[in-house]
């Protein structure tokens, strides 16, 4: 059954915008991009919206439905009551090119600041072998759909634009732990460059990441945390790095 | 210069949230009860009196290490003086730094005081009030880096209110096989402490988190499973383990001010 529903949609681009009220049917099961795409089709034939797989795994939709970061392709209408106000925004942490889309742009730079996986010399293509249990850890990592909803709440950056050269964010810290994580990966700074150069130490763990991500990954139980006590090992243990002195222990990076 | 949300290549809206749901009543609730420890715990490490009654002691005192200690709570001697440059100090103040340091460093805790307390932030996609932010980079917070010391530091000081918890099977004679609800008190006490810094993620990091190889070090890998499943109950542990050793406190005072009455059950 269909159903009136109010919507305020964040319309403009960088120099100005604001939130514009309009009214739209809402058809039992459907979900915000659905009304969205209605609003687009009979209301505001220019207002850009970016989305692609409607099944939440092209991490594609990704904006802010009362205010939180969340996948409009996977928010049900049915969740908001009968005389509530949808109010959708772009995501907030990033310069806003138009209404609903906004360069993300900053996430893709990051990406390429983490080097890639480093495979053992001595091993050819398909001698490579790792157990299971070795994989699953770090498989949890590689559902990630790069929504960037979790580099969006994250208050580092979200909060403090000047923060944005030095902190790489929850979506790659995960990347780092999945790498620093794997039984074959050669490349063993990986622990001091999430310190020094991609500032682990900036995050104070207050989950929020955690809460808004889509593929309901632990990002910062599973990831943030082992990679901080791995940090702490490397960095501020005095018994591990006797141990290393010794032989007892992998070396410090 | 306005930054963070306000910042001018942002979506311009002036709300610091958009959220409609109570945001603020999670870290409102956990300011209040946080806060509601913070000063009844410093009354109590100050006060310095109704923390013994044969065979329970408060947990805020044990082991009472000052020369002013009563008779029989002083597990591991008296290596302190009660005053030290003409100032009288309390057994608890010698103590309680490492189960606060504990707590204070728990990963856990820091994400519930920097929202709560600090309002950094004060809950996800509200803008927090601080013009700056550089996290645990710098001092006083990159001494958070220290909790796996706190957590070994902790683990003994289970050890010493297991023993307590164990002295508790005596009455007020000292013999030995009685059970009161003070005994319930202090064991319920000892075992929430203990899955709290089980389920710590220093403790699972520990044990096998650190580790490139799971499947080299099986052993290893079966305890990191084990204190994983606790893990996920680590905030609930966090929350009870504080009210259990509050109310072992408030249990024990009572009893020793002569407030309660100890009931025995054999």
């Amino acid at each position: 059954m269909a159903r009136k529903l109010k919507l305020r949609i964040w319309r403009g681009d960088a120099d100005n915008g604001g939130l514009q009220d309009v009214v739209v049917d809402a058809n039992e099961g459907e979900v915000v991009l659905d009304v969205i795409h209605r609003v687009q089709a009979t209301q505001m034939g220019d207002l850009a919206v970016r989305w692609n797989c409607k099944a939440g795994k092209c991490g594609s939709c990704s904006m802010e439905i009362n205010g939180k970061p969340r996948l409009a392709c996977m928010t049900q209408v049915a969740a908001y009551g009968d005389d509530e106000t949808i109010t959708v925004t772009p995501l907030r942490a990033f310069p806003v090119i138009k209404d609903l889309v906004t360069d993300v742009s900053f996430n893709y730079k990051k990406a390429m600041e983490i080097p890639a996986y480093e495979h053992p010399a001595e091993l050819k293509p398909g001698e490579a072998r790792m157990a299971q249990i070795d994989v699953e850890r770090s498989q949890e990592f590689r559902k990630c759909i790069e929504c960037f909803l979790c580099q969006d709440t994250c208050h580092v950056i979200r909060d403090h634009e000047e923060n944005k050269k030095s902190f790489a964010g929850p979506r790659f810290f995960i990347r780092i732990a999945e790498l620093d994580m794997h039984p074959l990966d050669q490349l063993r700074n990986r622990k001091r460059t999430a310190q020094e150069e991609h500032g682990l130490g900036m995050c104070n763990i207050t989950k929020c990441c955690t809460e808004v991500c889509p593929e309901h990954i632990r990002i910062t139980d599973n990831a943030i945390i082992p990679m901080k006590e791995r940090v702490v090992d490397n960095k501020y243990d005095p018994i591990r790095w006797l141990g290393s002195k010794i032989g007892k222990r992998e070396g410090m990076e | 210069m306005d930054t963070g949300v306000f910042s001018q290549s942002r979506a311009a809206i002036k709300e610091r949230t958009l959220r409609t749901d109570r945001w603020w009543l999670q870290p409102a609730i956990t300011f209040g009860v946080l806060f509601s420890f913070v000063i009844y715990a410093t009354f109590r490490a100050f006060e310095n009196k109704y923390y013994f009654v044969e065979p329970l002691i408060s947990p805020f005192y044990s082991p009472c290490l000052s020369n002013s200690c009563i008779e029989g709570t002083s597990l591991l001697g008296q290596p302190f003086n009660n005053k030290y440059f003409g100032i009288g100090i309390s057994p608890s103040l010698f103590i309680l730094i490492f189960p606060l340091g504990f707590r204070m460093t728990c990963y856990y805790y820091r994400k519930s005081y920097y929202r709560a307390f600090w309002m950094s932030p004060p809950a996800c996609a509200v803008a927090e009030p601080h013009s700056k932010y550089t996290g645990e980079t710098r001092a006083p917070l990159i001494l958070q880096n220290g909790h796996r010391w706190f957590f070994y530091a902790g683990l003994v000081f289970n050890v010493l209110l297991t023993y307590d918890a164990f002295l508790a099977f005596k009455n007020v004679e000292g013999e030995w096989g009685h059970m009161s609800v003070g005994t319930l008190v202090l064991l319920n006490n000892a075992i929430l402490l203990w899955l709290y810094s089980l389920s710590c993620h220093t403790c699972r990091h520990t044990l096998g988190g650190r580790l490139r190889h799971f499947s080299k070090h099986p052993v290893r890998y079966k305890l990191w499973s084990w204190v994983s499943v606790l893990n996920h109950k680590h905030p609930t542990f966090a929350w009870i383990s504080l009210f259990g050793v509050a109310f072992a406190d408030i249990y024990i005072r009572a009893v020793a001010s002569g407030a309660w009455t100890n009931f025995y059950f054999f």
